[in-house]
């Protein structure tokens, strides 16, 4: 392969990059971050969320994804499906309104967006008169309504936004059709909201923001009736089309009696403010929905008493005797209903709320209302993401045991299956079983099942269990006390607040063979867990690790150690600690590895690194990376990197402070301090406001944290001569130095009573100084050493070791190859230097020719501060392709950037979400799927919902397709109307879905 | 003999409690061996006529220079730099004799480890020992003044616009920081489309005494053209700086100078300081006025300016100066004994291995290898080093490699 490859022609070459080779962004896995509008499709069974950002995600049954975005950078503040038909309509904050649809092209479904509009007025009016306040989807599936600030209502038709100006409803037409007592005293102020007579189309209902509501005929082009009430805030015509209920910005919502065009005299039958007495906050939504049998379900938003509870968000449910108030822990977006029954006419079976940093789900045909739990959306973020880590190819066992044991802790989710089932997904089965672990701010690791499209919750661990935190264990967990008011239910998972940041996780490492994981934290705590399937007792061991081995004269200013609880402990099913080492100082652990097959943990922190074998509990030798003269390193947390500014202003703060309690002492200087402070402020103003400007220095080996170890590697290779291959332990740190050492395990016979023992070998001192970020060993085939315990489950070639080894050094500058067991430099790649990039991460990947099946070749995947992924060839270290992926100002991105081994990433575009990438040509992950459009539309528009079961769309199975066949047969040959519907629609272009689907079926 | 403690600390030369200094001398092919009193060595007068007796050498003038901790030529041509080597003679005293009608040595930091491709670019020619060619352009000899090192150079001024100025900085062996920031900036260019502002980057500060302000040769807002040959167009400030730090041993910046009545004008111009019009082969300036700044060399004639680009990447070989410790035998770290079954292969370049470490390791022993490249190119100026040449266990400084 060598050979083939050194006299491979430079064309050759070109091709077998493309062949293995290709960037894509595929999906986005997460919650979207500040989302600003909800939609739903009951007939599609398609939900579709907004964001501030100008994105629209469409979510439909686990697997099935759209995105779009628009071009404008404006927040989408509404979306509405058009009834019975695959568009939808956006309304951004900057006025426009766009109409997108689903596509069929190939098979799958594409989200395109068709046509933009922007309501113009009458010339010279003012702004106001077209700025769109209110939007309704006309259930004809060929009118939009358009209510705007200036009072109008326009009339738009879609798709194509044609203006029918004849049939706008005009402020002028209202005032006219309505009696002058009322009109003589008011104004009417903007549209609030548009509401269709549920059992008669061409009635709409308008209702201005100062309360008068208006019932207009769109035939007949006359008001029937008008409600008049107070400050509007929403409406809801009830489903019989007999009442209307409102809701208003007092916290009180009405229900009206809907008359006949004949009964003119206006009737409130029913005014409450649910929690009254004291002034209340705006019901900002209304939902009323009947059941069989038994009483409706009243769903409100807002409405809580303003003194005492006007900062929760929540979400009031009521059906007869029933009553609680969801309190959610973010603000509230929008809600809406999922009712059960073919037509989507039946009883509410799921409430479905979108708050700002999550959805949830409620069941409402469970007794208790449970929640259900998504299969994506799910927020990431509930307590901040602060590492992770990705595992390929997890063994089914494993797998299975990670998802029971998760399965017992989410017992207290519904039983119930996801409510939202729109499309297919047609993506083909996970060729394999790939594990995404996040760490999180309070001391949690999640494991995501991360094979395919959605980025599936399967575990929890939580880590704090095992020490002593401040937090009052049962502080929040009491259920709300009997008979408080309102009847509050927290729900929901989005929790930012930490406990302790002490316990956060900054590495992760887990050995896919052996289930052992290790975690490592921000107090210098690296815990050492296996999987257990029934919940046990009992304690941990603990190990304090001095790695400063007696450096003299300083002191540690940062944290403390964490509290290790000396009792036993209950632990849950799962991942269960049985060794802890502390590292004294308790400096965040900055590197980590883990090798099953010897039983050892690596671990390194600002001050050093340290080995431990978890099988005798011992540690085996420390080693102090620590430059005596760093007095950061030597005082402070690095759990987060300082900018300059901030310390600035914090040491500013603090001289301040002191001044403070100077002037305790000294109330005559108080002048004196004013002075100094203003002068200190004015310098202050001074520094930030210069030019930004930029050191040109060497990298010295004074500079600060040069002993920071940014890498841990076991390798079995060649250190002392190249005959016997020994384990070994490789560190890089920050000051651009690698050290390597020779470590002697006992025979497996001995291995629990003989001590392991280690020796340094190797120093490379990096003559570049720069930070020292991965370090791999490649075989006598110039192949990366497989993982541990991968050879002892056949699952890997066993590395060549005939032949000599190598060692690739990357440090943030340049990657270079040095020959083992003699070190010397043999090949190297310049990359700052040549284009001013610095390598910020960086992983071994294997990638697939997508020709041939059985070549393939491994390469260093490499993330740069300039946001480029690259490409570099093993073992030549020679560029291969590079790519933009992040944007270069997106420093958190970068940052949380993690690569798996088949050429894919992950990294965060909020933090609430994952972007995933891909590299290679053969694993790709991205949404394959296909909606059907209803087809149904036709008769339902002639307002006749026929009974006949042909007219269901199946909306999920295998035999889908034969299914939609038998239904268009069935349609064509009986269906007249439908025959003729088809036809038109193959003459427009709009339903090109149809005719593809018609393709499909007579293929 | 060689198989001393290295140094602790860099650049402080051990004192050795024994009052004699080994001194190993060379003239044309021939080496000496002697000892000298330390203290009681007398001046250079005195040294200079025991080193005539020593080689037989008698009435002919020579000039004396011998290489410093640093590996760098330094010359002996009077008391104080005379006592100054034999302070710093650790332990052994490398004293290199040339004839004065030969072309006079150059000494620096340069002269030991790079003669060959840095200072070829200036014209210089270094004295290869036996590759000496009097006739190479003789006339341009202009070489910096023997007893100084060399910190700057103003290169490739031939195939430069005259309003440009490449300008390399020498970190070798001096503790001088670089000492310059750079900042954004706003540049104008002339493009066939017109005048064009375009975003630059200058340099803004010069840190007194540093490296940048000692040369003379760049001054705050001069624009940045070009790091090691590779155009910064495009690239932000970040970017630039990155490049720069990368390159910091070796930097070689292409500058606009703000000030542009300084300029180097090339041999053979007609045209006085500060006029406007083309140069010798750049040419790209065309009528443009000279404080226009025309596209950098690399792109007005790639030809030429390859050739500092190659330049820069020559100077990998100096970059390979990563120190490399094969600690066979340093002070274990951890407090087991180690007990190894293939020790014999352990210890195969280490016989004291036992002793040191049941003795605690005293004393270590380090076996420390160059990369292959400076040892070629220590050879090549085997002269020098002839001591050096080959042994494993003697251990070899670069200025700028940090030991344990």
């Amino acid at each position: 392969m060598k050979r083939f490859r050194r006299h491979a022609h430079e064309s050759q070459r070109e091709r077998l990059k493309q062949e293995l080779f290709h960037f894509n962004k595929t999906v986005e896995h997460g919650f979207p971050h500040q989302p600003s509008a909800l939609g739903y499709s009951p007939s599609l069974q398609l939900l579709a969320i907004g964001t501030r950002s100008g994105a629209i995600k469409l979510y439909g049954a686990p697997g099935v994804e759209f995105m779009g975005l628009h071009d404008e950078n404006a927040a989408v503040t509404q979306v509405h499906f058009m009834p019975h038909q695959v568009e939808l309509v956006t309304l951004l904050d900057d006025n426009s309104l766009h109409m997108w649809t689903l596509r069929g092209h190939k098979g799958i479904s594409e989200l395109l967006e068709i046509g933009r509009f922007m309501l113009t007025g009458p010339p010279g009016a003012p702004p106001s008169v077209t700025s769109v306040t209110a939007v309704l989807a006309h259930s004809s599936g060929e009118l939009l309504l358009l209510g705007t600030e200036g009072g109008h209502v326009f009339v738009v038709e879609v798709p194509g936004f044609r203006e029918l100006e004849e049939r706008n409803i005009s402020l002028d037409q209202i005032t006219n059709s309505i009696p002058d007592d009322y009109l003589g005293r008011r104004n009417l102020e903007h549209v609030e909201a548009l509401v269709e007579n549920p059992i008669n189309p061409s009635q709409v209902v308008i209702g201005y923001g100062r309360g008068l509501m208006v019932i207009w005929d769109l035939e007949k082009k006359n008001a029937v009736q008008h409600l008049p009430a107070t400050q509007l805030e929403s409406m809801w015509w009830t489903e019989d089309g007999s009442h209307i209920l409102s809701s208003h910005s007092d916290g009180s919502y009405c229900r009206w009696r809907v008359g006949g065009p004949e009964e003119e005299e206006e009737e409130e039958e029913k005014s409450d403010i649910p929690y009254g007495h004291f002034p209340c906050k705006a019901i900002s939504k209304i939902v009323q929905l009947p059941t069989e049998e038994g009483p409706p379900f009243l769903l409100f938003n807002g409405g809580m008493p303003r003194a005492s509870y006007g900062d929760r968000h929540c979400i009031t449910v009521i059906h007869g005797k029933t009553h609680v108030a969801l309190d959610f822990t973010s603000r509230i977006i929008d809600f809406f209903v999922i009712r059960s029954g073919p037509q989507h006419t039946g009883d509410p079976s799921a409430l479905v709320v979108l708050v700002e940093e999550e959805v949830v789900v409620i069941d409402l045909q469970t007794e208790g209302w449970p929640v259900i739990q998504t299969p994506y959306l799910v927020p990431l973020h509930s307590s901040a993401i602060t590492c992770s880590h990705h595992v390929s190819a997890i063994p089914l066992k494993l797998w299975e045991r990670i998802i029971t044991s998760g399965e017992l802790q989410n017992a207290h989710y519904s039983k119930k299956p996801w409510p939202i089932m729109g499309g297919q997904n047609l993506a083909p089965d996970p060729p394999q079983r790939d594990l995404l672990l996040t760490g999180h701010e309070d001391g949690t690791v999640r494991f995501w099942d991360a094979s395919g499209v959605c980025l599936k919750p399967m575990y929890t661990l939580r880590t704090a269990t095992a020490f002593h935190t401040d937090a009052d264990p049962n502080d929040n967990m009491n259920p709300s006390a009997e008979g408080e008011w309102p009847p509050f239910r927290k729900v929901g998972c989005f929790d930012p607040y930490s406990d302790d940041p002490r316990l956060g996780i900054q590495k992760i490492h887990l050995c896919k063979y052996s289930g052992h994981l290790a975690v490592a934290g921000t107090a210098g705590q690296i815990l050492m867990l296996e999987p257990n399937d029934e919940a046990a007792e009992h304690t941990v061991e603990t190990k304090v690790v001095d790695l400063l081995q007696g450096q003299e004269g300083f002191r540690w200013k940062g944290h403390t150690r964490l509290n290790v609880r000396e009792d036993p402990v209950e632990f849950p099913a799962g991942f269960q600690p049985f060794t802890l080492v502390q590292c004294q100082p308790p400096a965040v652990v900055t590197a980590l590895s883990l090798h099953s097959e010897w039983k050892l943990v690596a671990f390194g922190t600002s001050h050093g690194f340290g080995l431990f074998d978890y099988q005798q509990n011992n540690n085996v030798f420390v080693r102090c990376t620590l430059n005596p003269s760093d007095q950061l390193a030597l005082e402070g947390p690095l759990s987060r990197v300082k900018s300059i500014k901030k310390s600035l202003r914090q040491s500013f703060r603090r001289i301040r402070r002191s001044r403070v309690s100077l002037r305790k002492h000294h109330a005559n200087n108080a002048a004196k301090i004013q002075e100094a402070n203003a002068r200190m402020e004015a310098e202050l103003a001074e520094m930030e406001l210069a030019p930004v400007q930029r050191k040109i220095e060497a990298r010295s080996s004074d500079d600060s944290f040069t002993g920071l170890v940014r890498t841990l590697y076991f390798a079995d290779t060649f250190l002392s001569d190249s005959t016997h291959h020994t384990p070994s332990l490789w560190a890089g740190t920050n000051g651009g130095c690698v050290f390597a050492y020779m470590i002697r395990l006992p025979a497996i016979e001995h291995r629990a009573d003989e001590p392991v023992t280690a020796q340094p070998a190797k120093e490379i001192q990096l003559m570049h100084r720069a930070p020292v970020l991965g370090i791999v060993v490649l075989d006598g085939h110039g192949a990366p050493l497989p993982e541990p315990l991968e050879v002892a489950h056949d699952l890997a070639r066993s590395p060549d070791m005939q032949a000599s080894h190598h060692v690739v050094v990357t440090s943030e500058e340049q990657f270079k190859v040095f020959t083992l067991p003699k070190v010397s430099s043999k090949m190297k790649l310049k990359l700052t230097a040549v284009d001013g990039s610095r390598v910020r991460r960086v992983g071994v990947a294997w990638f697939g020719s997508s020709r041939t099946e059985d070549y393939g070749e491994s390469g260093l995947v490499v993330l740069t501060n300039q946001g480029d992924v690259h490409v570099v060839s093993l073992p030549h270290v020679k560029m291969q392709v590079h790519y933009p992926c992040i944007r270069r100002e997106d420093v958190s991105g970068i940052a949380s950037c993690v690569f798996t081994r088949q050429g894919q990433g992950f990294y965060l575009i909020s933090p609430s979400e994952f972007e995933r990438f891909s590299l290679s040509t053969r694993f790709l992950v991205e949404p394959h799927c296909l909606v059907e459009p209803p087809f149904h539309s036709a008769p339902l528009s002639q307002h006749q919902p026929e009974p006949d079961g042909a007219h269901r769309i199946p909306q999920d199975g295998e035999e889908a397709e034969s299914t939609a066949r038998s239904i268009m047969e069935h349609a064509l040959l009986n269906d007249e109307k439908v025959l003729q519907e088809i036809q038109k629609s193959l003459e427009g272009d709009q339903t090109s879905f149809l005719e593809n689907s018609m393709k499909s079926a007579v293929a | 003999m060689s198989r001393q403690p290295p140094p602790l600390q860099q650049r402080t030369p051990i004192k050795l409690i024994d009052n004699t200094v080994e001194v190993k001398s060379k003239y044309e092919a021939e080496y000496r061996r002697f000892g000298l009193k330390r203290n009681g060595s007398g001046g250079f007068r005195e040294f200079y006529r025991l080193i005539q007796t020593i080689h037989h050498i008698h009435g002919i003038d020579v000039l004396l220079g011998y290489a410093d901790i640093h590996g760098d030529l330094l010359p002996i041509n009077n008391d104080d730099n005379f006592n100054k080597a034999v302070s710093s003679a650790n332990p052994l005293l490398r004293i290199i004799i040339s004839k004065k009608e030969d072309e006079p040595v150059v000494y620096g930091t340069n002269s030991l480890q790079r003669r060959k491709k840095g200072l070829s670019l200036t014209g210089l020619r270094p004295t290869g020992s036996g590759s000496i060619h009097p006739k190479n352009k003789s006339g341009l000899m202009i070489g910096p003044p023997k007893n100084f090192r060399q910190i700057s150079s103003i290169i490739d001024v031939d195939i430069l616009p005259e309003s440009h100025r490449r300008v390399r900085l020498h970190k070798h062996g001096s503790n001088k920081p670089l000492g310059f920031y750079i900042r954004d900036g706003v540049s104008v260019r002339v493009t066939p489309q017109g005048v064009e502002k375009v975003p630059g980057v200058f340099i803004s500060r010069l840190v007194r005494n540093g490296l940048a302000e000692s040369t003379g040769l760049l001054a705050v807002n001069d624009e940045i053209l070009e790091v090691n040959g590779i155009d910064v167009a495009g690239k932000s400030l970040d970017q630039v700086t990155d490049m720069m730090v990368a390159n910091s041993h070796n930097l070689i910046v292409t500058v606009k100078p703000a000030n542009q009545r300084n300029n180097v004008v090339p041999r053979g111009s007609k045209y006085s300081l500060g006029n406007s019009g083309s140069v010798g082969s750049a040419g790209s300036t065309g009528s443009a006025p000279s404080h226009d700044s025309p596209s950098p060399a690399s792109q007005s004639n790639p030809f030429t300016a390859s050739s500092s680009i190659a330049e820069g990447d020559s100077e990998d070989e100096e970059e390979d100066g990563d120190l490399i410790l094969e600690n066979d035998c340093l002070r274990a770290h951890n407090p087991h004994p180690v007990t190894y079954s293939n020790s014999a292969n352990l210890n195969r370049n280490s016989p004291h291995y036992g002793s040191h470490g049941s003795s605690g390791g005293k004393s270590v022993t380090q076996s420390v290898s160059m990369p292959n490249s400076i040892t070629s190119t220590l050879s090549y100026n085997g002269n020098l080093n002839h001591s050096a040449s080959g042994s494993q266990d003697s251990m070899k400084e670069d200025g700028n490699i940090l030991t344990l």
